[in-house]
């Protein structure tokens, strides 16, 4: 078995809409080891769609094509929807934006958490939720059992988030996507919930495919990144070596992040060229 | 569990407790002002509508001192304030006056008809959800498809098609050719005397007292009326329950179900519907108290002898004790049925329940 855990080739989303084709993802490429990768890019570069469509959650109408869509080595494109959905929740995991919007306003946390779990395996009652409190203790929340009795709405964003990283989580999956995991939070608990991510995934040894239009966060949170631009990668690169960046693109986005001391006035506008998009 | 964790486990049974107290006492606050409401109004119509009580009582020959004295008699002399006491006095002890087509306590008259209709208008509700809400559910996940457009025509022409027209077009070919269904009343004649009602619900009734051959009867009365009902409620209900469905399956905790890898079928029934019920409940009970009140065109097609016609026949006789003790009926159990569902809301929406 090699060490890749995910292998994308010329992945394309298309979606049909009143005035004709629009393609999200047009052909993005790129592997993933046990790593943190993060892709970066502003709304609409089709970052968010490229995580949908390896987790096979983009809408019905939608179309997903790839010369290569490989999960540890099985082609995801072609195998049946069955065998998908096994993965999914399983060994393959998301995490998305808003916990306000991500959990089922009507059900209780430690329901929600319990379902992941007794959907993939065989378990008792007694032990789903033991298993579904020790994850709510690994998210760091400090009363679990009483956390497991409620509602989305009763807990804080942050305390949400943590959840649908115990919902997500608690099967114990080998790739996690994160789309946007913390940009729905306060800053104060960005911080907080970023932490427990990095130290769940470094633990477990997961790869994670983290997505977000945060430059620096990604730049510090990850080992590699890929910048998308209008559905295409324009730039894959190390974190460390970011700041070398050579695409313009990439070098336009680093221009635009603020610096403490410094003054930024007229702030700097993006660059954006037809041809990085060609 | 220990001792501190039983005691907060205590603490907040009792503060539960006392939410689900005060949220009654409000709901009792609602229903009386709402009652009194109705009472108010149905007064003023009483006192607005140009019929003379008196002259509709004894007729157009009575001699001058009799109308004088029965005008006393029936209070109608006194200032209208007192007379709203007087009637709302009476309303709460049940008391409606006595019928002057009928010759009965209205009462007891709305004892005799409003089973009927009830009866009537649960049996459609019944068939109305239990088929509309599958229908507007598999419309909204196949939206597009076949199914989608034959739920789209099945409603359409239960909104746009006369209920009266279907209901005759129904008997003529169900009873007069087919004679599949009996004709139109709640009952054969045969049974009116071997047969005592209860609840005034003839199916519980004959089933209640092991009348097997009563309750074919009755249900052979039934069938077609309530079909065409539940066919209307279910035109209205498959059509909102598609939007809400629509509208969940939109939502982002529907991705985060897919990616934990669930069915399609745990998404849809155990989620999206688990959280479109919550209107669910309103349109279902909307439709039902709308069944309950309006349903006097297929009263009359199929002789069914509930408060609809009983209403519109006192009423074509300027039979105002009967007309506004049915109305006040009908509006009690509105009140009802809207009280209910509130308190369905509270418990199928975790969010209503603090606050």
């Amino acid at each position: 078995m090699s060490d890749t855990l995910l292998e994308v080739d010329d992945l394309r989303v298309t979606f049909p809409t009143r005035t004709g084709l629009v393609q999200a993802v047009r052909g993005v490429s790129f592997s993933l080891r046990r790593e943190r990768l993060g892709i970066v890019g502003e709304s609409g570069s089709g970052k968010s769609q490229t995580g949908r469509a390896i987790m096979g959650v983009t809408p019905p109408q939608a179309e997903v094509s790839a010369k290569k869509l490989a999960f540890d080595g099985m082609d995801l494109l072609s195998m049946s929807p069955r065998e998908r959905r096994a993965l999914r929740g399983s060994r393959i995991a998301m995490i998305l934006q808003d916990p306000k919007y991500s959990l089922d306003p009507v059900m209780t946390i430690g329901r929600q958490i319990v379902e992941t779990l007794r959907t993939h395996e065989k378990v008792s009652k007694a032990e789903a939720r033991e298993r579904a409190l020790a994850m709510l203790q690994a998210v760091q929340i400090r009363d679990p059992a009483r956390v497991f009795d409620l509602y989305p709405h009763e807990v804080s964003g942050g305390m949400g988030q943590r959840a649908m990283i115990a919902m997500m989580l608690v099967t114990g999956p080998e790739l996690m996507i994160a789309d946007e995991p913390t940009s729905a939070l306060d800053v104060t608990v960005q911080l907080d919930v970023l932490k427990i991510l990095d130290k769940l995934v470094a633990e477990r040894g997961m790869g994670l495919i983290f997505i977000s239009h945060d430059l620096r966060l990604v730049s510090s949170f990850c080992d590699r990144v890929v910048v998308m631009y209008a559905g295409k990668v324009v730039e894959q690169i190390k974190a460390s070596e970011l700041r070398d960046a050579q695409h313009p693109y990439t070098r336009g986005l680093l221009n635009c992040m603020p610096r403490i001391g410094f003054e930024r006035h007229p702030l700097p506008v993006l660059d954006r060229k037809p041809e990085w998009a060609a | 569990m220990s001792v501190a964790e039983n005691q907060a486990a205590a603490g907040r049974g009792s503060a539960r407790a006392v939410a689900i107290l005060s949220s009654l006492g409000r709901f009792l606050v609602i229903a009386v002002t709402t009652y009194l409401g109705l009472l108010a109004v149905t007064f003023f119509i009483g006192r607005v509508i140009p019929i003379d009580p008196v002259l509709a009582v004894l007729g157009d020959r009575a001699p001058t001192a009799v109308v004088e004295r029965t005008r006393r008699e029936m209070g109608l002399d006194l200032p209208w304030i007192e007379q709203f006491y007087l009637y709302v006095k009476a309303a709460l002890r049940g008391d409606f006056g006595t019928s002057v087509l009928t010759t009965n306590p209205v009462m007891s008259d709305i004892r005799r008809v409003f089973p009927a209709t009830i009866e009537l208008a649960t049996l459609g509700t019944i068939i109305g959800a239990v088929i509309g809400v599958p229908l507007g559910v598999l419309a909204a996940v196949k939206r597009g498809s076949l199914i989608d457009q034959v739920a789209r025509i099945v409603g359409l022409i239960g909104y746009s098609v006369p209920i009266f027209w279907l209901g005759l077009l129904g008997l003529v070919l169900f009873y007069a050719k087919l004679q599949w269904i009996a004709f139109p009343a709640r009952l054969d004649v045969v049974y009116e005397y071997t047969f005592t009602p209860i609840t005034g619900f003839y199916l519980l009734d004959a089933a209640i007292q092991g009348q097997w051959d009563v309750f074919y009867d009755a249900w052979r009365h039934i069938v077609l009326p309530a079909a065409l009902l539940g066919y209307l409620s279910l035109a209205y209900i498959s059509r909102m329950i598609r939007s809400f469905m629509l509208n969940e399956l939109a939502q982002e905790y529907i991705v985060a179900a897919r990616a934990k890898g669930l069915s399609e079928r745990r998404i849809i029934w155990g989620h999206a519907l688990r959280n479109a019920a919550v209107p669910m409940v309103t349109v279902i009970a909307l439709s039902y108290a709308n069944l309950l009140e309006g349903s006097v065109l297929t009263e009359t097609v199929f002789s069914w002898p509930g408060i609809g016609l009983y209403i519109t026949n006192s009423l074509q006789n300027a039979d105002m004790n009967a007309v506004l003790g049915g109305t006040i009926a009908i509006g009690s159990v509105f009140i009802a049925i809207n009280l209910f569902s509130d308190l369905l809301y509270r418990l199928l929406d975790p969010r209503t329940k603090t606050g």
